[in-house]
């Protein structure tokens, strides 16, 4: 799958945005006065501004609010609901800590977990794609879910804690990349299922049906950059989740958390990638490329 | 809204036959000639007469060779375009109830005004059936010629989609699936017409027609009889003599 700048973006910030959020939403961290604004401002920032970036590579983007319309069937509709949720429910909590209002910290539990849901609700966008198979796998909801947690609790300065929950991002990106790099093979699918014609005898590219590209070619086959997949998934997981994991183990001082943060990002982006970059749809079995 | 109906009262789509289907390319050149100036924004093409044009297709026909483990290898020509999927995965997705499957008739279409180009439905289907229009910013897709189908303006005969009456081998057949008595599921039961990729249960209702069972290329010569000349007369007497020595 093309790998968009838009969407890596948007999936990159809201992910360690909304984490962001739920950390102080259920009180990891109490700040107060402009400290408390910075805070806040800058979770709100980042899931807001990865918002709005997924909204640069729609092709008619003056529609966009149409996109809450559908949420019924479509889980990117119940993601533009839940992040609007979350955003308003935890309005007050952070009102109240920059204006030292003193609402209960209980008030911030359900903004917490509109958080986190609308976390597993970007997943669930990818995960629900069986003509994917790399996406379509119990992986990818804890993929992003663990990104979410450990990005949080890290820039939530929460040290040994973070720690832990990064070391379990490493683990989940080596699941997610060991599943990953078998699903395709154990759905089965080739060109012969795909073109029905197995059953007559070895299905080859005789011609291909156009001698340039097409939409399909350039969104769903991504080729560009996978020979360098191994080395790259090794930087994604240094700069991450291992890196992050070993400055967090200095005092928590806002440099460090802010080293860590950038670092993290870095790798995030990189990961991030790559998830779209090695994910193989089933269609370019029809052109015999994947 | 793009829940999907439970059941529709008609299941339109198509027949394609894999047998006598030749590759001509006429029907991608027929539903890129019809679907340019009706039903939507138009099927736009990026550099057309540069060194690498790009356009929006709705139907595309790809050419394999299928090679038995006996026998000599098969050309087969495959078009693809939306099956019209009853479970179509591209319908659910939609976060702006843009795209929809119709309860009259089970066409799958795309309401341009409400689309806003997220591309996700072209993700969701596994047939890449949908393609984008870098134009427009809108997605595209068969729409199994729905201006045409009920036009009374146009003549019977033409009230059937472009490439089914465009094509020169008659390798295109359209009609009521849910009706079995009707050409296109008669066609399917006696020939055994499959559908694409079952198993990802999009219960497409197009159906392909599998290539039928090819002659064995005999061995000997047609050319065998009149090879083995006997020769007579004089010749026959030379023919004798010079193989006895």
């Amino acid at each position: 799958m093309h790998p968009a700048p838009s969407v890596i973006v948007f999936t990159v910030l809201t992910g360690l945005g909304f984490g962001y959020l739920a950390c102080l939403g259920i009180g990891v961290i109490r700040p107060a006065g402009w400290v408390a604004f910075g805070l806040w401002g800058l979770g709100y920032g980042l899931a807001v501004g990865g918002l709005l970036a997924s909204t640069l590579h729609l092709g008619n983007p003056q529609r966009a609010l149409l996109a809450f319309t559908q949420w019924r069937s479509s889980w990117l509709s119940r993601e533009a609901w839940l992040s609007v949720a979350c955003l308003v429910a935890l309005a007050p909590v952070a009102l109240s800590d920059w204006l030292g209002l003193g609402l209960p910290r209980g008030f911030g539990v359900p903004g917490a977990a509109l958080a986190l849901a609308t976390v597993a609700a970007t997943s669930m966008i990818y995960a629900q794609m069986n003509s994917v198979p790399r996406w379509n796998h119990w992986t990818t909801p804890l993929l992003f879910q663990a990104f979410a947690l450990a990005g949080g609790a890290m820039l939530a300065g929460q040290g040994l804690v973070a720690t832990a929950l990064l070391a379990g991002l490493a683990a989940a990106q080596v699941a997610a990349f060991h599943f990953g790099d078998r699903q395709f093979a154990a759905r089965g699918h080739s060109m012969a299922t795909a073109t029905g014609l197995g059953g007559i005898g070895e299905v080859s590219v005789f011609e291909q049906p156009h001698t340039g590209g097409n939409y399909l070619m350039r969104e769903m086959i991504h080729v560009v950059g996978r020979k360098h997949a191994t080395k790259l998934r090794r930087i994604a997981l240094l700069l991450s989740s291992l890196l992050p994991a070993a400055i967090l183990l200095l005092p928590g001082h806002p440099a460090v958390i802010a080293a860590a943060t950038l670092c993290h990002l870095t790798g995030a982006a990189c990961a991030r990638w790559l998830f779209f970059a090695e994910a193989e749809h089933v269609v370019g079995l029809y052109y015999g490329q994947r | 809204m793009t829940m999907l109906p439970a059941t529709t009262e008609r299941k339109l789509g198509l027949v394609i036959d894999l047998d006598t289907c030749v590759g001509c390319q006429a029907c991608v050149t027929a539903c890129k000639g019809w679907n340019d100036q009706g039903y939507g924004a138009p099927l736009s093409d990026q550099n057309p007469y540069g060194a690498d044009p790009s356009g929006t297709f709705l139907n595309r026909v790809h050419s394999y060779a299928v090679q038995p483990a006996d026998g000599t290898a098969q050309i087969i020509n495959f078009p693809r375009s939306c099956l019209h999927c009853d479970d179509a995965p591209c319908v659910t997705v939609c976060p702006t109830g843009a795209s929809y499957k119709r309860t009259e008739d089970g066409i799958v279409l795309v309401n341009e005004d409400a689309c806003i180009g997220c591309g996700l439905c072209a993700w969701a289907c596994p047939y890449g059936a949908r393609e984008m229009d870098a134009q427009a910013g809108v997605m595209k897709k068969c729409t199994l010629c729905v201006d045409r189908i009920y036009n009374e303006n146009l003549p019977e005969e033409d009230r059937e989609p472009a490439c089914v009456r465009t094509c020169p081998t008659n390798a295109r057949h359209f009609g009521d699936f849910a009706d079995p008595d009707s050409k296109v599921s008669r066609l399917s039961a006696e020939r055994g017409g499959y559908a694409l990729m079952p198993d990802l249960k999009t219960k497409p209702v197009n159906r392909y027609l599998p290539p039928r069972k090819k002659d064995q290329r005999s061995e000997a010569s047609l050319l065998a009889p009149l090879l083995d000349i006997k020769a007579t007369g004089f010749a026959g007497w030379l023919d004798k003599v010079l193989g006895k020595i």
